[in-house]
């Protein structure tokens, strides 16, 4: 594609730092179980998006794309597991409140 | 020689699905076998040479980014020995024979991670091998649906998802400033470490910590360990927290073995913090395994504590606390398992007594408890003995103090666990309690055994592993 | 135009975290990672961008899906109830996301990326096959426990209503 790329690192870690709060900020937000699912997810779009804008600027993108493959895979399992967990903890409580996830004492 | 220990576990998955369902009973015995294999490799690599050049072409492929040095040598020896004993009690404890077959496969995945975990030089693969380990861990814990497994799993799931999020920016920002992610570049790095470098392994390590369960990330072990069936949390607790956690650690450390380790101020605080807050957690527990849990992350802050002294004699310390502690805790929660499935409960409030009824459980319990609280002739006194000298050396005698007046905490919450639940009279509910089957008490007598022998022998044994090194 | 497009995926993000229906929050979370797949190809990421497009924004996205057809019980009346507890704590983000954005294109960048490029980068394939063959094992591991993970933790219940 040829769209101008601006050469500021900065720039990029902005936006990198702007996902980053988004996704933390709906992890905590929230009391919903599946909604902090997707706060992961946004986070970890976050982590990848940096991987990809370090390997633009380190001029090492073979490297950063290879990274970013593995990531990807791993990302989908986690997400399957967590979908998972999540499915038993409906199961066994019949809500998606995560308040069910703090009733071990101590 | 690397490559098959990460190709025999994967192998044995392979065949353990390819049984014919009859034959899957088999798999219990295979699994074991593999572990005892893991067992004696560790002990291959230093003492014998073989000839592995028939796996050349395979070496070729795989072989590549691996190498098993002694560091490498001490996990596998951790994880075959505690996933032995995990098996064992797995093999009481796992009702149907379609738990049982799962945990057999799983345990295997996680072996592959764990050796992964030992021979990488590499960041970014240690950190693929680590996710390889928890999410087979993830799926271990949640075996049976029943009780508050899921609770247990959903904290470390995400705290675990946490982590990948820090050691992934921290693989970015190495890319920035150091332009790869071996180990080599990285402790090029660190000898002349700019900003950037500083942020990336400070990032890196909180990773580490939080898959680890050190202070203030430890939110999430105690859950996990109680809720997780019985084999599982003998699996956990002994081999993979450890592996995921502060095995990155003792890699970094001891591939800086040149200078001192950057930051060493913040190991300190970190190691001492959790030793004190794990500790005294610990004593207002009155679930038994809640407690072990907690007393887990006080004896993680040991090995961290070990690793801001003095580096060559700190490394040899964290190495052999790593070691006593993958023992005497998974002999603990053998332990553990062993009670609760004769009286059915892990309130510790509500048992008395046992140790007339259950005298091999009670005996081998004082064991490890003992050797964790540090005292001698067992193990854990040494690997004590060797955190404060290494302490001393580097003139942190305030850590130092910290460390040994923990210990005194460490003997307290054990105690109370010893009073609770083993002496005193015999509550007339649990007049009727056998001890445990052997297949419990096997593995708590064999991890109870290899303290004592450790503890009586270690002169002998120090001399092996000063020549050895690091 | 970078930064457009960069906009835009903060705002998926942003409309991911914040609105109220499950299955809308899965459908911004699939137009976020479409919209970085976009970013990624733009920076020179042809090969990961491709994955990510149809991993991310075409998998994950099902097992949303799958996963909140599957839990959906509660009665309307208190899904609103709870709704305007969770916008009360929301609503702060946008300004937050801007505030900070604002706040950091301010501040000089602490750090000087001053590393030599490298003589040859590579093809990724050439990289991904010949170098990092052991993270391709590990994709191997990972997706096999995941194929466990499915049989543990997505077994019917035997007494299960479903």
């Amino acid at each position: 594609m040829a769209i101008e790329i601006p050469q500021s690192f900065w720039l990029y870690f902005i936006f990198f730092a702007l996902l980053l709060v988004d996704g933390l900020w709906c992890m905590l937000a929230t009391r919903n179980l599946v909604r902090i699912l997707i706060g992961v997810e946004i986070l970890m779009k976050s982590v990848t998006f940096l991987l990809i804008v370090a390997g633009y600027f380190s001029g090492r993108m073979a490297l950063a794309q290879a990274l970013v493959i593995t990531v990807i895979v791993i990302e989908v399992v986690v997400v399957v597991v967590v979908a998972g967990v999540i499915l038993g903890l409906f199961r066994k409580h019949d809500s998606l409140d995560v308040e069910n996830t703090r009733q071990m004492k101590g | 020689m690397s490559t098959f220990l990460l190709l025999v576990p994967f192998l044995a998955v392979v065949v353990l699905n390819l049984l014919p369902k009859r034959a899957r009973v088999a798999a219990f015995a295979i699994t074991f076998l593999v572990l005892a294999l893991e067992t004696a490799a560790a002990f291959v690599a230093r003492f014998v040479a073989v000839d592995w050049s028939f796996l050349a072409p395979v070496e070729r492929v795989l072989g590549f980014g691996l190498s098993l040095d002694h560091l490498g040598g001490l996990l596998l020896l951790c994880a075959g020995i505690v996933g032995m004993a995990a098996l064992l009690v797995g093999r009481r404890t796992l009702a149907e024979a379609s738990e049982r077959f799962m945990f057999a496969n799983l345990v295997l995945v996680a072996l592959v991670g764990i050796n992964g975990i030992a021979m990488v030089r590499d960041l970014f693969t240690l950190y693929v091998f680590v996710e390889v380990t928890a999410v087979a861990t993830f799926i271990l814990i949640t075996l049976r649906h029943g009780g508050h497994a899921f609770e247990g799993a959903w904290k470390y799931v995400i705290l675990s998802a946490v982590a990948s999020v820090l050691m992934l920016s921290s693989v970015a920002l190495f890319l920035l400033s150091v332009g790869g992610i071996s180990l080599d570049e990285v402790k090029t790095a660190l000898a002349t470490p700019g900003t950037l470098t500083w942020v990336a392994i400070a990032l890196f390590l909180c990773g580490l910590f939080v898959k680890g369960a050190l202070v203030p990330f430890h939110g999430w072990l105690a859950d996990a360990y109680t809720a997780a069936p019985a084999p599982v949390s003998v699996f956990m607790a002994g081999v993979v927290t450890k592996a995921s956690g502060i095995f990155g650690l003792l890699r970094i450390a001891s591939s800086c073995l040149g200078g001192a380790l950057p930051g060493r101020e913040i190991l300190l605080v970190v190691g001492a913090l959790s030793i004190v807050v794990g500790a005294f957690l610990a004593l207002g527990q009155s679930n038994m395994k809640r407690m072990l849990a907690y007393s887990s992350v006080s004896q993680m802050g040991y090995i961290v504590l070990a690793l801001g002294g003095d580096l060559r004699l700190g490394i040899v310390a964290a190495a052999l606390h790593f070691f006593n502690h993958a023992i005497s805790k998974s002999q603990l929660f053998a332990n553990a398992a062993a009670i609760e499935e004769r009286l059915g409960t892990l309130d510790m409030d509500k048992m008395g007594g046992i140790a007339a009824r259950m005298p091999v459980t009670a005996g081998t319990t004082a064991v490890a408890t003992l050797s964790i609280a540090g005292l001698p002739p067992l193990a854990g006194f040494w690997s004590k003995l060797l955190i404060v000298m290494a302490l001393w050396n580097a003139k942190e005698y305030a850590f130092a103090a910290v460390a040994i007046l923990a210990s005194l905490v460490t003997l307290a919450y054990f105690l109370s666990l010893q009073r609770r639940v083993f002496f005193g009279k015999t509550l007339p509910e649990w007049a009727a309690v056998r001890e445990a089957g052997a297949g419990l008490l096997v593995p708590a007598v064999a991890l109870a055994a290899i303290t004592v022998v450790l503890g009586i022998g270690f002169p002998f044994a120090l001399r092996v592993l000063l020549g050895g090194g690091a | 135009m970078m930064t457009a497009l960069l906009v835009v995926l903060v705002l998926a993000a942003l409309w991911a975290s914040m609105t109220t229906p499950l299955l809308r929050a899965a459908l911004a979370l699939a137009l976020t990672s479409a919209m970085l797949a976009v970013v990624m190809f733009s920076l020179g990421a042809t090969l990961a961008a491709v994955i990510e497009l149809s991993v991310c924004a075409g998998l994950i996205s099902v097992v949303f899906v799958s996963v909140i057809s599957l839990t959906q019980r509660r009665p309307f009346k208190e899904y609103l109830a709870r709704r305007r507890a969770r916008l009360r704590r929301l609503w702060p983000l946008p300004v937050v996301l801007l505030a900070l954005g604002i706040g950091l294109s301010f501040v000089r960048a602490p750090v000087q990326i001053a590393l030599p490029l490298p003589a040859t980068d590579g093809d990724v394939r050439t990289v991904l096959w010949n170098l990092r063959q052991l993270d391709l094992f590990g994709q191997i591991l990972i997706l096999l426990a995941g194929v466990f993970g499915v049989l543990v933790l997505f077994k019917k219940e035997a007494k299960d209503g479903d």
